[in-house]
């Protein structure tokens, strides 16, 4: 009987090397940098790279069951959409994803200005921060990052690569740029110094 | 009932409620550190406390001491408010204060403009969890790596013992012959001067220098020098590099003699 592989592939010479990224995907449990992978197959960056290529037209929406994203600055297997209803059958929806308002606006100001202490997001927010960032931490969406420099300085903190990954952001820098929220901002400023002209008056 | 009296017993301080006012007034503690609403509930606890005891029942009327015992109590905590809040946003209240209509408009305007960038960015991330809610992933603790081993490359023990032997054997003694005394001994220099200047009574240093070798002018200098340091000769020289006269000095000058005489 013929000794050939059941699914029937288009050799390539990348296909030794791109079977061992894949075994290595499958073990891991966070995402894998290009860097950590290249170490682990003993091989160059640039052929690890276009074997991840090869990898990723096998691993597809469509395609396969588990696809290959390049998240949280490394890459990582994930289920297909189609499998989401019976995965959510049989796993719980990760905690991360239920997240309050103030939550929410608090991760928006540790991943646009972070590394960034309690008081700068209680004086951004005007509100206190101290029971949202103990809860941020506890989901492992944020981290310490250091203290400030003045002396006795606040707790910094910065996002942690979990954060990319529940947001499916492969960076910080696929965040929409902050200046582009900035649509009426003009507005209340009018109307502020309207208002200070009258009491000015 | 007295106010000022009232035995409060908190995180950051124990005693009556007139110390804690003097201490924080005296900045001894610091405002921050107490816990207002604790103070509150001492008083609420002392007035109950003290309902019963009269009336046998918590519900009762508050009678017209207690009433003013009520109000100046709360002129004092609403007054350790203040303080307390006036502490904690201590800059920013002075920076505002400071600030021009104009000014603080614009300053309002861009903490506004501030918080509302941050409720859009929020939107954006609660929208993106929205679109993202359909992927399944692992996620698990940091991945271990294999613990780094550092082999040890085979060695032939005969080579350990050869090492072993040469540390356990006595060194051999240290050999001192390359650093034997090239030059006559200082008291030969010695005797030598002091039976030239017997006969003679002086010298020049140069003329008796001969054929010595460097380091032998060098050890006859020396010898001159502690004939100089004993007090037998006198050593001359009129300039720098000029010759060196040696003459003996008289013994019966010498200090010993002339401080026996003049005493």
């Amino acid at each position: 009987m013929d000794e050939r592989p059941l699914r029937l592939i288009t050799s390539s010479p990348l296909d030794a090397l791109a079977r061992i990224v894949e075994a290595l995907l499958v073990v891991a449990s966070a995402p894998l940098p290009l860097e950590d992978l290249a170490a682990a197959a003993d091989d160059d960056v640039e052929r690890v790279e276009a074997a991840l290529r090869l990898v990723g037209e096998r691993h597809s929406e469509g395609r396969s069951g588990i696809v290959l994203e390049h998240v949280a600055g490394g890459y990582a297997f994930r289920a297909s959409r189609e499998a989401a209803g019976a995965c959510s059958r049989l796993f719980e929806r990760p905690v991360q994803r239920s997240l309050s308002q103030a939550a929410l606006e608090t991760l928006a100001i540790v991943a646009y200005l972070g590394p960034c202490t309690r008081p700068e997001i209680t004086r951004i927010r005007g509100v206190a921060a101290e029971a949202t960032v103990a809860n941020l931490l506890e989901r492992g969406l944020i981290a310490e990052a250091g203290r400030d420099d003045a002396p006795g300085g606040a707790i910094r903190y910065r996002v942690t690569p979990l954060f990319e990954r529940v947001f499916g952001l492969a960076s910080l820098a696929e965040l929409p740029r902050l200046d582009d929220f900035d649509n009426d901002v003009e507005t209340i400023r009018e109307r502020l110094h309207v208002v200070a002209a009258q009491r000015g008056a | 009932m007295r106010v000022a009296e009232l035995e409060l017993d908190l995180e950051a301080f124990e005693g009556p409620l007139d110390l804690l006012l003097t201490l924080v007034l005296k900045e001894e503690i610091d405002l921050a550190e107490i816990d207002v609403a604790g103070i509150v509930l001492a008083f609420i606890e002392e007035m109950l406390g003290r309902d019963r005891s009269e009336n046998g029942a918590a519900e009762c009327e508050l009678g017209e001491s207690d009433l003013e015992a009520c109000g100046e109590f709360l002129v004092l905590v609403s007054a350790l408010l203040e303080l307390k809040a006036r502490l904690l946003f201590d800059d920013e209240a002075a920076e505002l204060a400071e600030l021009e209509p104009e000014e603080a408009a614009e300053e309002l305007a861009r903490r506004l403009a501030a918080y509302r960038r941050t409720k859009e960015a929020a939107a954006w991330l609660a929208s993106r969890l929205e679109q993202e809610r359909d992927r399944f992933f692992r996620l698990g603790p940091a991945p271990l790596r294999p613990p780094v081993s550092r082999p040890v490359a085979p060695h032939d023990p005969a080579a350990l013992v050869a090492a072993l032997r040469v540390l356990a054997t006595p060194p051999q003694a240290v050999s001192l012959a390359h650093m034997a005394l090239r030059y006559p001994p200082l008291e030969q220099f010695v005797q030598r001067f002091r039976s030239l200047l017997a006969g003679r009574g002086r010298f020049d240093f140069e003329n008796e220098l001969g054929e010595l070798s460097r380091v032998e002018q060098a050890v006859a200098f020396l010898a001159l020098l502690e004939l100089g340091r004993l007090g037998e000769v006198a050593i001359k020289q009129a300039a720098p590099f000029a010759p060196i006269r040696v003459e003996r000095r008289d013994t019966e000058r010498s200090p010993a003699w002339t401080s026996a005489r003049s005493a």
